[in-house]
Formats: structure tokens, C-alpha cells, sequence
């Protein structure tokens, strides 16, 4: 292994800027001549907009313009899209309502923006919006999906609020299995509604050069070619040519900065509107509790069929989501293909079905967060099976261990449509828990229960699919964009090496990891590798970065452009050394003549491209290709989480005394950025299972909008984590082996602590199981028998 | 509107402020100081900490104004002569960021930690960093950094002795 090559812990190149001050984030950036914009947002859940008065506004000193959704429909500004089309199991489309950048005559969910104030400073932009007078009607509003089906319509032409009604898998065998079953287990959970919260709010500034007729757009965004896409060809803001979308350093998204929102859309219009002078908007932090796309909101009842010796024979699982006041741009895919599609786990359970109805509410639009409907599958499946261990009285590693798909069983057609391609689930089991010391934990837990404390260990087995692949299969479930990923290799006269990447990096480190591959695979020094990302007008048009895809997919696209470097490479080579191509080897950055000494540097076959004094023929100049990479499938990452946590039954509260997780993520480039992918991956799944949560009450207004009443992680909540990745099961969906780590952690965890919380107290609290419902739970449990 | 002065990394600078401008708001648009981030509304996230007069502060709480006359660190200040801070090399060496917003303010709110306890422990670390939110480290590595960091600087400490 290079010093800085494949497998190295190499600390990370971006990190210098970042450390010093010198990041450029969007709100970093100021154009010459630029506006602000504060968005005038609804504070109602759901009203009929009666009157707007933009004088009101325009009185005051400093504002340039106002806008509304009429200026922008009139304009011809089109809808925001939802770009997965899921069909009911009737056959029927998605009801998918129309979703205008600024609200026209109604408003459905409390900060939905009505109209745009853009004025000379911040603070005049923001009196401005505090004087826009808009008069409301309200109308009654539903938030919670439990209520949805009959509840007041969000969308006048969507009754019941039912957006689909969509099943997977083969309910009549699913019947049949539960018909002979030993045994059933059943479950009703509720999967809690998160906000994502990167801690860099969103913002946007839009710039129209009258001169060239461009757009230009900074903007936080995970995905700009996506954004550029959706803006041009479904919103209409401008033609894709003419739209440059830049997405500089980004200060993280876990999914919240892929979806194409109003506010960047209406900025860029805008700038036009009034001459082209550039508009900027970043968000409060009390606006991005409103605004972004929030995560998870289920509510879901599964039942497992087992025979007496605790087999899975079947699952059955019923689920309905909340996807807010409108469809969020990848919304309905996520309970359903990412979720039902991940219900085998890692179990060989011969049936399973799935019904899934997702619902429109007076809320903000629900999307991808962070492990997007795997962690509400992984959940379900492993604190079902945990409650079937306890009702049968199996140990839990056990019934676990005895239903796993057997490692010579790969690659595996699974009941719900996937195929996984590697694991081995047992190494991962039987390692974290001889990492947690699964043995000796009734000893522990004696111990603890000496201080006057509940002490429970709890298990949880993921499985991600990472990598949406291959196009043509999500495009024919409904996927409305391809899902390849391109790169390009610019190599420089000099020798030095430019990596264009569509994928996009706000934290996982990809310059670092991107480099270690070239450097590597091309023999050149670490040092000469740049990589260069997040610009429509130097990057290849590209997906950008999420679903753990950046690596699997971007990566093996940089692999293959590398691939015709090397070959073009050797025709060059074989020229200069005047030897047939055929005898041509490259190896660490230099091409030889087999079995001679006689060899050029790949840095001098560069130089010989550019200048060519002696050059084969036939053979074009400059060294600069470029590949695009469509998977043939997912990649199935893996592995076991062992959690102990320590209640106190006097407060409720939970302490997590240990966390280990063990991986199996394939081929790992660079471990110590990995390991930090997984820890923050934990944090987010522990915060789900404890801590966060947001709640609306019953007229629709979010309780939890802001830091004080929305409960993040702190460093005093967690623990240090016990991280390993398993030397692994390399996938062979690629060349590297590599299956991707960016959403492990918050898919396995929230399972693993509640699984453990459930062995301390004697039962499952929802989540977040905050100190006063474990509280609660405890006093009730142990009521009866205080009454024997 | 008022004029301020004050030191800022050793510059001595002055600006027009309106009374309600905040001291985050004079250093990012006023100075072009934009190491240090806007997270939150509430003073909560500590994206903004700066030191004023040796102590850090969250910048987003304190106006301007008040700031006059006093000095100020930024994130940018923090190295010497191009030589990284023991904390920031520590971050670096120990993955302690990644999408790095959080960065600058928890840098700057454990210089505070370690001018005051040379030597914390794991505990104290968390325990400190109440007012410091990051979303993408799990905080694990940025604890590890902040005890490396304070390894380092006591080691220096000792060999200056
Ligand atoms: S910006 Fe969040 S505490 Fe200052
Ligand atoms: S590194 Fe992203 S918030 Fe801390």
C-alpha cells in the first residue's frame, strides 16, 4: 500500500481551508451591486391568501421589488416536481399536485413562502417583509397521517389525501405462510419525523448578465446539475445552456440539499426581474425547521410469521407516510422503493409484502434524509425480531443468526425485488459481539442493577443498498433521471492530474478520497491530483452525491476515465519506445516494454501528448477523457451494531454506555474517513432513537422550531464509538470493491438503542424515547406489580 | 451610526455600524471576515464563537458596540506566521471536520477549554462543548482532536520549560 494510496488513513486535503477560515460557503460569497431577499412566509398551516398589498412593503426605504405567486405564474414559472412516479397498485398515476414556487391563492403548510421582498441590505429586506400586509381565510388543517385519509383535503382534487396506495412482493403467499405459522408477531411503531439540520442553513444568490442572457446560480446544493435540470425543464427559470448552477463548499445536506426548493428558483427569476443586478437569501435557522424537506413520519404496523424453532416464515407490513403539503423532488420514492425493496434484511424470510399509502398533510414536505427509507426498514425488521426473541424465548443473537442468508447463498434474490451481491453477516454478528462482549453482560447488568440502575444490551443487523443502479431498472420503476455518474481526467502538460467529478463533496471528503484513487491507479504523486467539483460549467454533467453513491458510482467513472488515459497512454508510449503496443505494461506510473528496462514516466507520455515532436499516428494529442459509469446493481454495505445503555429509573434518562459497530462496506479507500462517515451516521440514528423529533400540533403550527425546543446531539449525549469495518466482502459492482458508508450509521442505530433500551426496561418506548416517556414506561410497567 | 474601533487578529480596524448590528454581522460583512459562520438564530450552535479579550463568545449574541475598543481573535487569526494551531493541526491530523462549518467555532471554543485546563479529560471535553453543535462528526474525532491538541500543547509547554 502507497503512503497515500488505496487503504491509507491520509488526512484530508480539504481540511486546511476549513481549518483556517478560508471555506467558501455560499453565504461567504458577495457579488458586486447585490440585493437580499426575505422570503414573507405563511404563518398559518392552511388559508386562502384574500389580499396581498405590496405598497405596503415597497413604502419602505430600501426595497427594490415584491413579488408573488402571481408575478410568477404570470411570467410562466412552472411547477416544482416530484421526480419519481409511483403507481398505486390500481395501476393509477401518484397524485402529484402542483407545487408553484410562491404560493397562489393558498397556502398549505406553515412557512410556505407567499412572496419575496428583495431590497439594498438585509435589514431593509427584512422590514420590508415585516410590513407586507397579506390578509388569510383559514381553512381547517390536518398534520398528522393517522388522520390524514379523513381529514381536510390539502389538495382539493386529491381525496383522502392518499397521494398512492402501492404494495410490493406476493401478498397471497405472504397469507398462506402466516396461515401455517407457529407463531405471529406483531408490531405498531411510529417512526419519527426529524429535521435534517446541516448546520449550514441554505442559501442562494441568483445573477442574470443581460449581456449573454446567463444565469448564474450559487446555491447549497448536493446535486447542481440536478438543480440546473429541474430549473430549466420543469420550473421554466431559465434554458439549461444558459444556467450555471454552482454549489461551492457545501457545509453538509444528509439529504435536506438535494431537493430543488421555491427559494432558488424564485432568486434567480428575480435577478432578471429587476435588471440583472445578483439577489441573495440565506435562511434563518428558525426558517430551515420550516423549510427544508424534514425526514421519516410513519406510522407502521408489521406482523412476522415464524414456526416453532423461531424460522422467519413471512412479514407483513403496513405503512402510511406523511409527505407533507406537497411532493418533495425524490419524496415519493422513499417509502417505497428504498424502504418496502429493504425489508428481507439480512434474512432469507421466503415472503413478504408490503402496502404503503403516503398521504399530503398541512406539513412541510417530507424527503430523503440521511438513510431514506432503509432506516425505517431496518428498524422495523430488527425490533420486530427482537420482540420475537423475548415472546419465544430465543436469545436474540440466536434468532438472528439462525435466519441469516447464508454466505454461500450470494448473489440473493430477495422476495422484494433486490439481488444483494456480497456479505458474509455471521462475521459481522459474530464480531461486534465479541467486540461489545456480548457474554459478559449479565454480569453488567447484576452490576448495574446493584447502583440502583436498568442495564440492556440491544443488537441490530442493517442492510443498505447503496448506489441506485442500474438506470434502466429505476427508470422503468419510475425514476425520472438516469443514475450513472461521469468523470473526467484532465491531465495538464506538466503532469499534473485534474479530476472533474459530477458527484459533490459537503464533508465526506471526496478530494482526499478521489485523489487516493488517481494517485494510485495512475502512479502519479498524491500532491498532483486535484479534484474539482460542484460547477455546471467545468464539471461533466453528473447526479451528484447521495444515497452513499459518490464512490461506487463516481468513483468507478474516475477509474474508467482513467482507464482510456492508461490506454491512450500506451499507444504513446509504445511510439516513443518504438515496441509494439501489445508489449506495452503500465505499472505504477510507468509504461515499459515487457521483460526490458526501456520505459517512459506517465508524466513524459503527457508532455508527448501536448507536444507532440514524435507522435503515433492515427492518435489524437492532449491527454483528456472522460467516462460515465451506470452500475448493474446496488451495493448491499452490511453489518451489526451492538448498543448498551444504562437507564435510571428515578429520571428516565438513558445513558449509552458503549456503542460498537462493525461494517462491512466492501474494499474501504481511505479508513479514517470512513470511520468518520459511520460516526456521524451514529449520531444522527442515536438522535432519532433519543433525542429529536418534530412535533406539530393540532393547527399545524411546529413546536419544535428551533434549537431550544428541537433536541440535537451534543457531545455529552454520545459516547466514543467502537467503529470497525470488517475486512469485508468486496462487491464486484465495481472494480474497487467498494460499496459505500455515508448512511450505515443512521440506518443501524436507532435500532440498536432502542433494542437495548426495550432489554432494560421490559418494553419498546417510541421513538425518541426521551427521559420522560422512559420514564413514564417504567412506572407503568412496574405498576402492576406494585399493585400485586 | 456609530463608528466602532477595535483589534481584530492585531489589525486595529473601524467601521460604521448601525446600532443593531451584530459582531458576527461586522466581522463577515464589514471585514470580509467569513471564517466565521452563522448557524442558528437562538445562540445555540456556536458556528459564530470568536474570542473577545482572551474569552470566547458566540458572536452572534453580542452587537458590535458593543466590541468596541476590545480585541478580538478569529478562526483566521489562529495560526501564527502560516504555522497551524496546535488545534487546528490536531483537527486535521484526527479527522475532526468534515463539511467544516461547525470548525471555526469549535476551534475557537476549545482554545478557551485548554487556556483554562491544560489537560481535560474525555469527559470534560463533552462536557464543554455544550454550546457547540456539529452535525456530521458524531463529535467523536473532534473530542479526540481537542485531547490531542492539548497533549501537544502541554508537550510544548514542558520543552519550553
Ligand atoms: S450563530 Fe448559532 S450560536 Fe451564534
Ligand atoms: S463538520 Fe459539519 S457540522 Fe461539524
Amino acid at each position: 500500500m502507497a503512503e497515500k494510496g488505496i487503504g491509507a488513513a491520509v488526512p484530508r486535503k480539504e481540511d486546511h481551508r476549513f481549518v483556517t477560515g478560508h471555506g467558501r460557503y455560499t453565504d461567504d460569497i458577495n457579488l458586486p451591486n447585490q440585493t437580499h431577499a426575505v422570503f414573507v412566509r405563511s404563518p398559518h398551516a392552511h388559508a386562502r391568501i384574500t389580499r396581498i398589498d405590496k405598497e405596503s412593503a415597497l413604502a419602505v426605504p430600501g426595497v427594490i421589488a415584491v413579488f408573488t405567486g402571481a408575478d410568477a405564474q404570470a411570467d410562466g414559472l412552472g411547477s416544482l416536481i416530484c421526480g419519481w412516479m409511483v403507481r398505486s397498485r390500481d395501476g393509477s398515476d401518484m397524485k402529484a399536485a402542483p407545487h408553484p414556487v410562491l404560493a397562489v391563492d393558498r397556502v398549505r403548510y406553515v412557512g410556505d413562502p407567499v412572496a419575496v421582498v428583495i431590497a439594498e441590505t438585509l435589514q431593509q429586506a427584512r422590514d420590508g417583509a415585516e410590513a407586507l400586509e397579506v390578509e388569510y381565510e383559514e381553512l381547517p388543517a390536518v398534520t398528522s397521517v393517522d388522520r390524514a385519509h379523513d381529514g381536510p383535503l390539502v389538495h382539493d382534487d386529491v381525496p383522502n389525501n392518499l397521494i398512492y396506495d402501492w404494495e410490493l412482493g406476493d401478498a397471497a403467499a405472504v397469507d398462506a405462510a402466516f396461515a401455517k405459522a407457529a407463531r405471529v408477531v406483531t408490531q405498531e411503531h411510529v417512526q419519527n419525523r426529524l429535521v435534517p439540520n446541516a448546520l449550514e442553513p441554505r442559501a442562494a444568490i441568483g445573477s442574470y448578465d443581460a449581456g449573454s442572457e446567463e444565469f448564474t446560480l450559487y446555491l447549497t446544493s448536493q446535486n447542481p446539475h440536478v438543480h440546473r435540470l429541474v430549473m430549466s425543464a420543469f420550473v421554466a427559470v431559465a434554458p439549461e445552456h444558459k444556467l450555471r448552477v454552482v454549489a461551492p463548499d457545501v457545509g453538509g445536506g444528509f439529504g435536506s440539499k438535494i431537493f430543488i426548493y421555491n427559494e432558488e428558483c424564485v432568486v434567480t427569476w428575480a435577478s432578471r426581474k429587476i435588471g440583472g443586478r445578483p439577489v441573495k437569501w440565506r435562511e434563518e435557522r428558525s426558517e430551515a425547521f420550516l423549510c427544508d424537506c424534514h425526514g421519516r413520519d410513519h406510522v407502521t404496523k408489521a406482523e412476522l410469521a415464524l414456526d416453532a424453532e423461531g424460522n422467519f416464515l413471512a412479514l407483513r407490513v403496513t405503512t402510511k407516510a406523511n409527505l407533507g403539503a406537497y411532493m418533495s423532488t425524490f419524496s415519493s420514492a422513499v417509502p417505497t422503493y428504498l424502504y418496502a425493496t429493504l425489508l428481507a434484511g439480512q434474512y432469507r424470510t421466503p415472503a413478504i409484502y408490503a402496502n404503503v399509502r403516503a398521504y399530503y398533510t398541512n406539513t412541510t414536505p417530507v424527503d430523503a434524509y440521511r438513510g431514506a427509507g432503509r432506516p425505517e426498514a431496518s428498524f422495523l425488521l430488527e425490533t420486530l425480531i427482537d420482540k420475537a426473541a423475548r415472546e419465544m424465548g430465543i436469545d436474540r443473537a440466536e434468532i438472528r443468526r439462525r435466519n441469516f442468508i447464508p454466505k454461500d447463498a450470494f448473489p440473493y434474490q430477495t422476495p422484494v425485488a433486490l439481488t444483494y451481491d456480497t456479505g458474509d453477516y455471521e462475521a459481522t454478528l459474530d464480531r461486534a459481539l465479541e467486540l461489545a462482549d456480548y457474554k459478559g453482560f449479565p454480569a453488567r447488568k447484576a452490576e448495574a442493577e446493584r447502583r440502583g440502575k436498568l442495564r440492556g444490551i440491544g443488537i441490530s443487523c442493517y442492510i443498505e443498498a447503496c448506489g441506485i443502479a442500474p438506470s434502466q431498472v429505476a427508470i422503468s420503476l419510475g425514476a425520472g433521471v438516469g443514475l450513472w455518474e461521469s468523470a473526467r481526467i484532465r491531465c495538464t502538460h506538466t503532469g499534473k492530474v485534474q479530476v472533474l467529478t459530477g458527484a459533490h463533496s459537503h464533508g465526506q471528503g471526496h478530494e482526499t478520497t478521489f485523489s487516493q484513487l488517481v494517485a494510485e491507479k495512475l502512479g502519479v504523486p498524491y500532491e498532483d491530483v486535484e479534484v474539482i467539483h460542484g460547477d455546471t460549467a467545468s464539471t461533466p454533467i453528473g447526479m451528484g452525491t447521495y444515497g452513499s453513491r459518490s464512490l461506487a458510482v463516481g468513483g468507478e467513472a474516475i477509474m474508467r476515465a482513467c482507464d482510456k488515459i492508461i490506454a491512450k497512454g500506451a499507444k504513446i508510449a509504445a511510439h516513443l519506445l518504438e515496441a509494439s503496443e501489445a508489449d506495452i505494461e503500465f505499472e505504477a506510473g510507468v509504461f515499459r516494454v515487457k521483460g526490458t528496462d526501456k520505459q517512459k514516466t506517465i508524466q513524459e507520455v503527457i508532455f508527448t501528448a501536448y507536444v507532440p515532436a514524435s507522435y503515433p499516428e492515427g492518435v489524437e494529442p492532449g491527454m483528456d477523457e472522460s467516462a460515465f459509469f451506470d452500475p448493474p446493481n446496488f451495493t448491499y454495505p452490511a453489518g451489526t451494531y451492538v448498543c448498551e445503555v444504562e437507564v435510571d429509573p428515578e429520571t428516565g434518562t438513558v445513558s449509552i454506555e458503549t456503542f460498537v459497530a462493525v461494517d462491512d462496506f466492501g474494499r474501504v479507500i481511505n479508513p479514517m474517513v470512513v470511520e468518520g462517515q459511520v460516526h456521524g451516521g451514529l449520531a444522527q440514528g442515536i438522535g432519532q432513537a433519543l433525542l429529536e423529533g418534530a412535533v406539530y400540533d393540532d393547527s399545524g403550527q411546529l413546536l419544535t422550531g428551533s434549537y431550544m425546543d428541537y433536541c440535537m446531539p451534543r457531545a455529552d449525549d454520545l459516547p466514543s464509538f467502537e467503529v470497525h469495518t470488517s475486512p469485508g466482502t468486496p462487491t464486484a459492482t465495481n472494480s474497487m470493491g467498494v460499496k459505500g458508508c455515508g448512511e450505515a450509521g443512521a440506518i443501524g442505530a436507532p435500532a440498536a438503542v432502542i433494542n437495548a433500551l426495550t432489554d432494560a426496561i421490559g418494553q419498546r418506548v417510541e421513538m425518541p424515547a426521551t427521559p420522560e416517556r422512559v420514564w413514564r414506561a417504567i412506572r407503568t410497567s412496574s405498576m402492576p406489580q406494585a399493585a400485586e | 451610526m456609530p463608528t466602532v474601533t477595535m483589534t481584530v487578529n492585531g489589525r486595529q480596524v473601524s467601521g460604521e455600524v448601525e446600532p443593531r448590528t451584530l459582531l458576527v454581522e461586522f466581522l463577515r460583512e464589514g471585514l470580509g471576515l467569513t471564517g466565521t459562520h452563522v448557524g442558528c438564530d437562538t445562540s445555540q450552535c456556536g458556528c459564530c464563537v470568536v474570542h473577545v479579550d482572551g474569552k470566547s463568545v458566540k458572536s452572534c449574541t453580542m452587537l458590535a458596540v458593543q466590541a468596541d475598543g476590545a480585541e478580538v481573535t478569529t478562526i483566521e487569526g489562529l495560526a501564527a506566521d502560516g504555522q497551524l494551531h496546535p488545534l487546528q493541526q490536531a483537527f486535521h491530523e484526527n479527522h475532526g471536520l468534515q463539511c467544516g462549518f461547525c470548525t471555526p467555532g469549535m476551534i475557537m471554543s476549545s482554545l478557551e477549554l485548554l487556556q483554562r485546563n491544560p489537560d481535560p479529560t474525555e469527559a470534560e471535553v463533552r462536557e464543554w462543548l455544550e454550546g457547540n453543535l456539529c452535525r456530521c462528526t458524531g463529535y467523536h474525532n473532534i473530542v479526540k482532536s481537542i485531547l490531542a491538541a492539548a497533549a501537544a500543547m502541554r508537550g510544548t509547554a514542558q520543552a519550553a520549560e
